[in-house]
């Protein structure tokens, strides 16, 4: 037998992943293990090496160092075992615009070999659970963009993979389309796929996954569940403004006197706590005995960027800074999206 | 961990490499072909500039063109035939640098399929789009004046040299496709390459109007070969030599690019 596969274990792993484009180093050793039946966040801003990691997973892309199995095999060596057992959505929903959604389900099918008579079945399956049972048998290049991504995703599932790699599967996606993509994903999930998913905003990897693995500049910088990141962070942040730098300035020590941890940006001070009411009391006071009254307030949910400064000290990197690949670069309508 | 319904495994044809080269081959042969039938557009742009030939040949250029036989329509669509397939293999790069730039390359790559199927679907799909355009490129030339001096079976010996022509054309370009991986670009790359070849070649004007120096290219490229024996079959004379040495170039030309074409996609980053 030509495909040996390691049948116990984890169904995705990866040690020391290494990929550069040019004078670029997209990837910097990148460790990962996804569990059966998992579901995993790669959370990280653009260039953190997320797609290029699923790239190399699902055998587009062949890495310079490192090693990686999926379902049990080798992704360099065995590329066409691992091809059977997975199913690849990317980011820019890649289905032909010129076939209805329906010819793209059995083009899949087709070339998944699937057996010729399952491929109608399957595909109307699909196209009835992702709500596209009435534009099946339109162009999809007349879909609209939630339509083409649950087209996309549908036609990731076709031959039924165990394992499901999603590349920011709702980035760019209006808030309705990305809550029925969400539910999508849960119900598949729920059946038992192992899923694999990129994405920008912490929100989505908090509502989708049971584990978070967290990249910057081509590297694991922290992992755990989404409850463990957020006890990292303080689960709230608060950003009081006040009303001139110099206030923002004095404010610091006063903040800080309250029992938390605050930084500046300009006006701005910020902190995170695990008890947003009860320290927001002790720090409004502490301002107002200071003689400070604050010019505007703000309690909310941690977002990517306040991880990346809680982990990194620096801010998620401006867009299209610094990072990207060598691919995206090329593809300038990809790297703009 | 329970084996839920999507983890049992699905079933699979099982087939040997030749047969998934063949049945991948097709299914994306087909793919292609329905764009065609979609978007007409496609089809018929190709055959715009064609025709623009034909008629700036035909009725400008070409009462000021001394031809062999003497008539110049007669010795023209040859060199249109050829003209228009090397031209349309421009859609072969641009075709596949759409795919790869809208990211369908990338899930084809990651599907169980033959590595060389979305070349050889593409250049198929190329060939059958140029029989088309060939048998209308017929029809214009008749209705301009050209008429077959030898036989049926000639002429369409002659029409299936063309075809096969561009369809080695079309492995070349395949791998510029790919190579440069953007449709503006692909187009831009392939004019500098294709001027050279259809205009210094024994298409539009015989090679002896040529200086010196430009014949000795002229009369051995590809072009002017399958323009030689195109005319040989379509207009008469010895046609063995002709068509052997034109039948030469274009199992070169694929023997070469076939495999360039489908590393340069094995490798692709």
């Amino acid at each position: 037998m030509v495909e040996a596969a390691q049948r116990d274990g984890p169904t995705v792993r990866a040690e020391g992943l290494r990929k550069r484009f040019g004078d670029v180093v997209a990837l910097d050793g990148v460790d990962l293990e996804v569990a059966p039946g998992e579901v995993v966040g790669l959370l990280g801003p653009n260039g953190a090496g997320k797609t290029t990691t699923v790239r190399i997973l699902t055998t587009v892309l062949a890495p310079d160092g490192g090693e990686a199995t999926v379902a049990g095999y080798d992704v360099v060596r065995h590329p066409d075992a691992v091809r059977r057992r997975i199913g690849l959505a990317g980011q820019f929903a890649a289905v032909d615009g010129n076939l209805t959604g329906r010819e793209n389900l059995h083009l899949i099918g087709k070339l998944t070999q699937m057996p010729r008579s399952t491929v109608p079945g399957r595909a109307g399956e699909l196209l009835d659970r992702f709500g596209l049972t009435d534009a099946a048998d339109r162009p999809a290049r007349t879909y609209s963009g939630g339509m083409r991504r649950r087209l996309d995703v549908a036609a990731a599932l076709v031959h039924r993979p165990p394992v499901l790699f999603l590349d920011e599967p709702t980035t760019g996606l209006d808030p309705q389309s990305r809550a029925q993509l969400w539910e999508m994903i849960r119900e598949l999930v729920a059946e038992g796929t192992t899923v694999l998913l990129t994405t920008q905003y912490l929100e989505e990897a908090d509502r989708l996954a049971v584990r978070i693995v967290v990249v910057d500049g081509g590297k694991v910088i922290a992992e755990g569940t989404p409850n463990e990141l957020k006890a990292k962070l303080g689960g709230t942040v608060v950003e009081i403004g006040l009303e001139d730098e110099d206030g923002a300035r004095r404010a610091v020590p006063l903040v800080g006197s309250a029992g938390v941890a605050p930084d500046r940006e300009g006006n701005l001070v910020r902190f995170s706590t695990p008890v947003g009411a009860l320290s927001l009391l002790g720090v409004l006071r502490a301002l107002e005995d200071g003689g400070l009254a604050p010019a505007s307030l703000s309690v909310r949910d941690p977002s990517l960027d306040d991880v990346f400064l809680s982990l990194t000290g620096h801010h998620v990197r401006a867009e299209g800074s610094g990072g990207r690949s060598g691919r995206q670069g090329r593809r300038s309508r990809r790297g703009a999206a | 961990m329970s084996a839920a319904p999507t983890l049992t495994s699905e079933a699979r044809v099982r087939r040997s490499p030749a047969t998934a080269l063949v049945a991948d081959g097709l299914a994306v042969t087909g793919r292609n072909l329905l764009a065609y039938v979609r978007i007409p557009q496609l089809v018929v742009f190709s055959t715009i500039q064609p025709v623009i030939f034909v008629l700036l040949f035909r009725y400008v250029f070409g009462g000021a063109i001394d031809v062999p036989g003497g008539s110049y329509v007669n010795y023209l669509m040859p060199g249109i035939f050829a003209q228009t397939v090397v031209f349309g293999s421009i859609g072969t790069a641009v075709g596949l640098a759409t795919d790869v730039r809208s990211g369908l390359v990338e899930r084809f790559r990651s599907l169980p399929m033959a590595r060389s199927a979305v070349l050889t679907g593409r250049t198929a799909a190329d060939g059958v789009r140029n029989v088309f355009v060939v048998l209308l490129m017929t029809v214009v030339g008749y209705l301009v004046g050209f008429r077959v001096q030898t036989n049926v079976a000639a002429f369409l010996a002659a029409l299936a040299l063309i075809v096969a022509f561009g369809y080695a054309f079309s492995w070349i370009f395949a791998t510029v496709g790919l190579a440069v991986a953007d449709p503006e670009s692909a187009q831009a790359a392939a004019f500098p390459v294709m001027a050279p070849l259809v205009f210094a070649s024994s298409a539009f004007v015989p090679l002896d109007t040529m200086p010196g120096w430009l014949q000795g290219f002229a009369a051995n490229q590809p072009v002017s070969v399958v323009v030689d024996a195109t005319r040989a079959l379509v207009l008469g004379g010895p046609t063995s030599r002709p068509v052997l040495e034109a039948l030469a170039w274009i199992v070169a030309i694929v023997a070469v690019f076939g495999p360039v074409a489908v590393a340069r996609y094995r490798r692709m980053a």
